[in-house]
C-alpha cells in the first residue's frame, strides 16, 4: 500500500448517503461528539485499506447504529434487537469468502442479545464483533443499561446505579474471555487520541482476523456518548477516562491471531438441484412456464384466507410446490392466530417467472376467500382487474367491486360431495389451476406423491378427484 | 478554498462539522478553533488558523463527522486544475 497523502473520507463509506431519508445526504444522524462517527471512520478506512470494501458484510445492529446501512458502502443487514451475532453466523457460514463484520451497541449486545453473543463467540464463528460501549441506552433516550456503572445517572436510575438493586456493570470481555474459542479479545477507548489510534490498531486486528478465517474476534470500544451523559463532547472523553476505564480496563485479554489454525465449515450447497434431491424433490422442470394469456395473472400475488382449518395454509403450500415443480418462482408466507382450528387465518403466495422481492401480497391480484370475513378483508386490498374467488357454500353475500373478476366456487359443497371436508384445499388448487391457466389438472394430480408424500394410495386418489372436481366447475360455469 | 495553501493542512467543510470541538481538544499545536460564526446547520464549526499544521492527524481520526475533516500531508500534491 502506497504511502497516503492524504486523509479524507474513506471508501468504505458511500459517497452519497442515498439510503438516508430527508435533505441531509452528506452527513450521519449521529449526535455531535458521538463515538460512533469514529469508529465507523475507522472500520472504514480499513476496509478500503484492505481492499475488502466488496467483500464485506456489515451487520447493524438495533440501537443509534441501526442505520449503519446508510453509510457503509458494503453488504448491509438490519437484524433484529441482539441478534446480529447470530445472522452475522449464517452470513459467515453462507458466505465463507466475505468479512462479516457484527457492529453492536451495549444495549444490544450485552442485554437483549447477551446470550447470542456468547454463542456465537463459543463455536468460534469467523467474524469480527465491534462492541460500542457508552454505558447507556443511547437511541431511545439514556436509560441504564447492563454496562451502566454504579452511581451512574440515568433517567431510569435517577438516584444512580444501585448495585444492590440492579447488579454491577456487565465487563463483556472479561465474560467472553471465559470461552475458550474466540482469537482476540480487546478493550480499547476513544478517549483521547492515543486510545484513538489504538483502537484503530484493534479494528484493523480484528478485520485482519476476519478476512483470514482466524475465527471470533471481539473488540469492545468505551465510546462517548455527550447527548445521554448530557454533557459536551470533550468533557465526555475525560469522563470516559475517569468514571469507565477503571470498571473496563483497556487491555488486550488474548491475541492468538498468529496460530495457524483456520476457521472450517462445511462447504454450503449451492446448486439448486443438490438441495431439490435432499428435500426429497425431483428435478427442475423449466420447460413448462406457461405464457399466461392474461397480464394481471402473469404474476400471481395470491392471499388466500379463511378460519383456520379450511386448509388455508394447505392451499398455499400444494400452490407453491405445484408452481417449483413447474419451473416458477414461489414464495409461501403464513400469518394466523395462536389457535390451531377456528381462528383466522391467511396466507401469501407468490408464483411468478420473475424473481421474488416479498413474501407478503400487500397488493395481491387475486384473492381465495373461505369465509365471509375474509372476503370483506380482502376484496378491499385486490387490485383492479384482480380475481375474487370465494366460497360461495359459506358465503352468502355478493362482492361490492366491479373492477374485478369474480368466481364464486362451491368449495366447502364440493368437498363435501366427495365425502371429506378436509380435500376443500385441493378443490381451491384445482379452480385456481383453470382461472390461471398455468397447470392442467393431470400435472397437479402427478405430483400428489410429493404433495401428500406418505400418504396412501385411498387419499391421493381423493384428492386427485378434488383438484378434477374444482378445475371441471370453473371450466364449466365460466368460459 | 485557498489556493495557495502550505502542505501538510487540514480542510474543515464548515457546513459538515457538528462543532463537537474534538479536533480542537486533539490537536497538539492548538491550530484548530471553533469559529464565532454559524454554519447553515446552526452549529459554531471548526476552523483552522491557516498555518502550524504538522500534518499528525489527529482531527481526521478524532473527528466522528466521515466527511468533516480532510487532511493534506506533507507530500500531497494538489491535482492540476485545467
Amino acid at each position: 500500500m502506497a504511502q497516503k497523502t492524504v486523509l479524507r473520507k474513506p471508501r468504505g463509506f458511500i459517497d452519497v448517503y442515498k439510503h438516508k431519508p430527508g435533505a441531509e445526504k452528506d452527513r450521519t444522524h449521529y449526535c455531535p461528539g458521538c463515538g460512533h462517527g469514529i469508529l465507523h471512520k475507522l472500520i472504514a478506512e480499513a476496509l478500503e485499506d484492505f481492499d475488502l470494501v466488496e467483500k464485506s458484510i456489515v451487520i447493524s445492529p438495533v440501537g443509534c447504529s441501526v442505520f449503519a446501512y446508510y453509510y457503509f458502502d458494503t453488504g448491509n443487514l438490519q437484524v433484529a434487537h441482539g441478534r446480529a451475532p447470530a445472522v452475522a453466523s449464517a452470513v459467515s457460514r453462507a458466505n465463507p469468502d466475505s468479512v462479516v463484520i457484527s457492529y453492536q451497541g451495549d444495549g444490544d449486545l450485552a442485554a437483549i442479545g447477551g446470550n447470542n453473543i456468547l454463542q456465537a463467540a463459543n463455536r468460534g464463528e469467523n467474524m469480527v464483533v465491534f462492541f460500542v460501549n457508552n454505558a447507556i441506552y443511547g437511541m431511545t433516550g439514556g436509560q441504564m443499561a447492563p454496562t451502566t456503572l454504579e452511581g451512574q445517572k440515568t433517567t431510569t436510575t435517577p438516584y444512580g446505579r444501585n448495585i444492590r438493586t440492579d447488579g454491577y456493570p456487565i465487563q463483556m470481555c472479561e465474560l467472553i474471555n471465559q470461552l475458550t474459542a474466540p482469537v482476540y479479545i480487546a478493550r480499547t477507548s476513544l478517549h483521547d487520541m492515543p486510545n484513538i489510534r489504538k483502537t484503530r490498531a484493534a479494528v484493523r486486528k480484528g478485520i485482519q482476523n476476519a478476512m483470514n478465517r482466524k475465527g471470533f474476534s471481539f473488540v469492545e470500544v468505551l465510546s462517548m456518548c455527550p447527548s445521554g451523559w448530557k454533557m459536551d463532547a470533550v468533557q465526555s472523553q475525560n469522563w470516559i477516562k475517569e468514571n469507565m476505564i477503571p470498571r473496563f480496563p483497556l487491555d488486550t485479554y488474548r491475541d492468538n491471531s498468529d496460530q495457524p489454525y483456520t476457521v472450517e465449515r462445511p462447504v454450503p450447497i449451492m446448486d439448486p438441484e443438490e438441495v431439490r434431491k435432499i428435500l426429497g424433490f425431483g428435478s427442475l422442470k423449466t420447460a413448462n412456464l406457461r405464457q399466461n394469456p392474461d397480464a394481471v395473472l402473469r404474476k400471481v400475488a395470491l392471499r388466500v384466507s379463511g378460519f383456520g382449518g379450511q386448509g388455508i395454509m394447505s392451499t398455499g403450500i400444494a400452490l407453491a410446490n405445484v408452481g417449483m415443480e413447474y419451473g416458477y418462482n414461489v414464495s409461501w408466507l403464513p400469518s394466523y392466530g395462536p389457535e390451531m382450528r377456528g381462528g383466522t387465518a391467511n396466507c401469501s403466495v407468490k408464483v411468478q417467472e420473475e424473481t421474488i422481492g416479498a413474501a407478503e401480497c400487500t397488493e395481491p391480484n387475486m384473492v381465495i376467500a373461505m369465509n365471509q370475513p375474509s372476503l370483506e378483508k380482502f376484496e378491499k386490498i385486490l387490485v383492479p382487474d384482480g380475481v375474487l374467488m370465494y366460497n360461495s357454500t359459506l358465503i352468502d353475500i355478493e362482492p361490492t367491486r366491479k373492477d374485478i373478476k369474480v368466481y364464486p366456487v362451491p368449495i366447502t359443497g364440493m368437498a363435501d360431495e366427495l365425502g371429506d371436508t378436509r380435500v376443500q384445499s385441493m378443490v381451491s388448487v384445482g379452480a385456481f389451476a383453470a382461472v390461471t391457466g398455468m397447470f392442467d389438472p393431470g400435472e397437479i394430480k402427478s405430483l400428489m406423491p410429493v404433495l401428500f408424500a406418505g400418504k396412501s394410495d385411498k387419499v391421493m386418489k381423493l384428492n386427485e378427484d378434488a383438484v378434477q372436481m374444482g378445475y371441471d366447475y370453473v371450466k364449466d360455469n365460466f368460459s | 478554498m485557498n489556493e495557495h495553501r502550505e502542505y501538510p493542512c487540514p480542510e474543515i467543510d464548515p457546513d459538515i462539522c457538528k462543532g463537537c470541538g474534538l479536533c480542537v481538544a486533539a490537536c497538539p499545536k492548538d491550530v484548530l478553533m471553533i469559529s464565532p460564526k454559524l454554519n447553515s446547520k446552526g452549529f459554531h464549526y471548526s476552523e483552522y488558523a491557516g498555518e502550524g499544521c504538522i500534518g499528525c492527524g489527529n482531527c481526521f481520526y478524532v473527528c466522528p463527522e466521515p466527511s468533516a475533516v480532510t487532511v493534506y500531508l506533507k507530500d500531497y500534491v494538489p491535482e492540476e486544475v485545467s
